[in-house]
């Protein structure tokens, strides 16, 4: 039996269903690290731009892309890594934002061009309560893509999707 | 030119190495939770950053060796990283001190090989800028806490400032390598940004009320290859694994 071969379409519908294994409740397209798919007869090349050099989300996921298209029927997959232009939390996508915010984590803000040597704060809304003026507690958290935040008013600690 | 480069990548690619090896010694130990966290994703962002530049490098050297084997494999001397990263750790103070005196070296590195003419090193280059300017953040809020602290961070701070500064004199030499690669635009001749890292070390240590230590004629040698005594202990643990069970995958 020869495998059908899949659209390019087809494969981004397949992505859309694969989540992001440290946070699952957005897709690996969502997060927008693939930055594109080509097809050819019995395979499929896809092109991942990875977040921060370290995440050991990496190789994960690219398991996990692999698994679902080969399960969809897209015989060989490649796995092509893509550093330039370097992944931005500019890429997430637009429903991404409301996807963290429901799952107790406060998404990116726009990247400020940052001309100091400090931190310059932000104050990301509280994402369970959505008191505004929230505290950093942490600059780093259970990932290399969070900081750890308090909130004042309900008193709940949560993660910053940090923009870079 | 092939083996310079080769040389050249690898020196990039150690010092990331070899200090997320220092830094994952906290795992477990750091003051508090958050900076435990804090150490350790660094040590993730370094350890990636020296993958890719190994990996890099391997492909240049066209002698089929790969990241592990780069990474685990060689004897200490062919290890080119500075040799302020790999001394020990020290207190809390002096291992924030160093992730400063590194990470504001870093920046201005990645700065400039963001437009090398290597596109793969331009690339780790543009990525790995991102994550050094995050680290130079967060350890230069830290030198200014502790230096501008009580009288115990204080002194703390100005030792260990006082003990790193000579290792900072290596950062800055060039050599033929340094300046092959510069000539031929894959690489930047460090001396060509020793006053931009002058002037954030400066304003970071004048705001944390430190006082800058004066030079000394003593100019460490690791990205020569020489190394001072804690280098074989390092290399010890860093190889264990690779040594007893050649070839192990994750």
């Amino acid at each position: 039996m020869v495998a059908t071969p899949l659209t390019e379409e087809q494969a981004w519908s397949v992505l859309r269903t694969v989540p992001d294994p440290e946070i699952p409740v957005i897709s690996v397209t969502e997060l927008g690290i693939v930055r594109e798919i080509r097809t050819g007869p019995g395979e499929v090349t896809v092109v991942v731009t990875p977040t921060y050099s370290g995440c050991p989300a990496t190789e994960v996921i690219a398991a996990s892309i692999r698994d679902a298209l080969q399960a969809a029927g897209a015989g060989n997959v490649h796995i092509e890594t893509r550093l330039s232009p370097p992944w931005t939390t500019d890429w997430l996508a637009p429903q991404a934002a409301e996807k963290l915010r429901a799952y107790g984590i406060a998404p990116p803000g726009s990247r400020t061009a940052s001309q100091t040597i400090r931190f310059v704060a932000p104050s990301p809304q509280c994402p369970r309560c959505g008191e505004k003026k929230t505290t950093r507690l942490s600059e780093f958290g259970s990932t290399a893509c969070k900081a750890m935040y308090r909130c004042p008013s309900c008193l709940e600690p949560f993660e910053y999707f940090k923009p870079i | 030119m092939t083996n310079q480069h080769f040389i050249y990548l690898l020196r990039l690619a150690d010092s990331p190495l070899i200090l997320a090896q220092r830094l994952s010694e906290w795992c477990g130990h750091g003051p508090v939770l958050e900076e435990d966290l804090a150490l350790s994703n660094m040590a993730l962002d370094l350890i990636g950053q020296a993958r890719l530049l190994l990996t890099h490098a391997g492909r240049v050297e066209s002698r089929d060796r790969d990241e592990d084997q780069l990474a685990f494999l060689r004897m200490e001397n062919k290890y080119r990283n500075l040799t302020i990263v790999e001394l020990p750790n020290g207190d809390f103070g002096q291992t924030v001190t160093r992730n400063f005196l590194f990470s504001a070296y870093q920046v201005e590195l990645w700065k400039r090989l963001q437009i090398s003419t290597d596109t793969e090193l331009a690339a780790i280059a543009a990525k790995s800028i991102k994550e050094s300017t995050y680290h130079l953040s967060h350890s230069a809020e830290w030198v200014i806490r502790l230096g501008d602290g009580t009288e115990e961070s204080h002194l703390r701070m100005q030792t260990a400032l006082d003990q790193l500064w000579p290792y900072s004199a290596e950062l800055f030499t060039s050599d033929d390598t340094d300046r092959s690669m510069a000539e031929s635009g894959i690489g930047v001749d460090p001396s060509a940004f020793k006053t931009d890292w002058q002037s954030t070390v400066s304003q970071v240590i004048g705001e944390a009320t430190l006082t800058l230590p004066a030079d000394t004629p003593f100019v460490s040698s690791g990205k020569a290859g020489q190394h001072s005594e804690h280098m074989g202990h390092l290399l010890g643990e860093l190889q264990y694994l690779q040594r007893t069970f050649p070839g192990a995958q994750w």
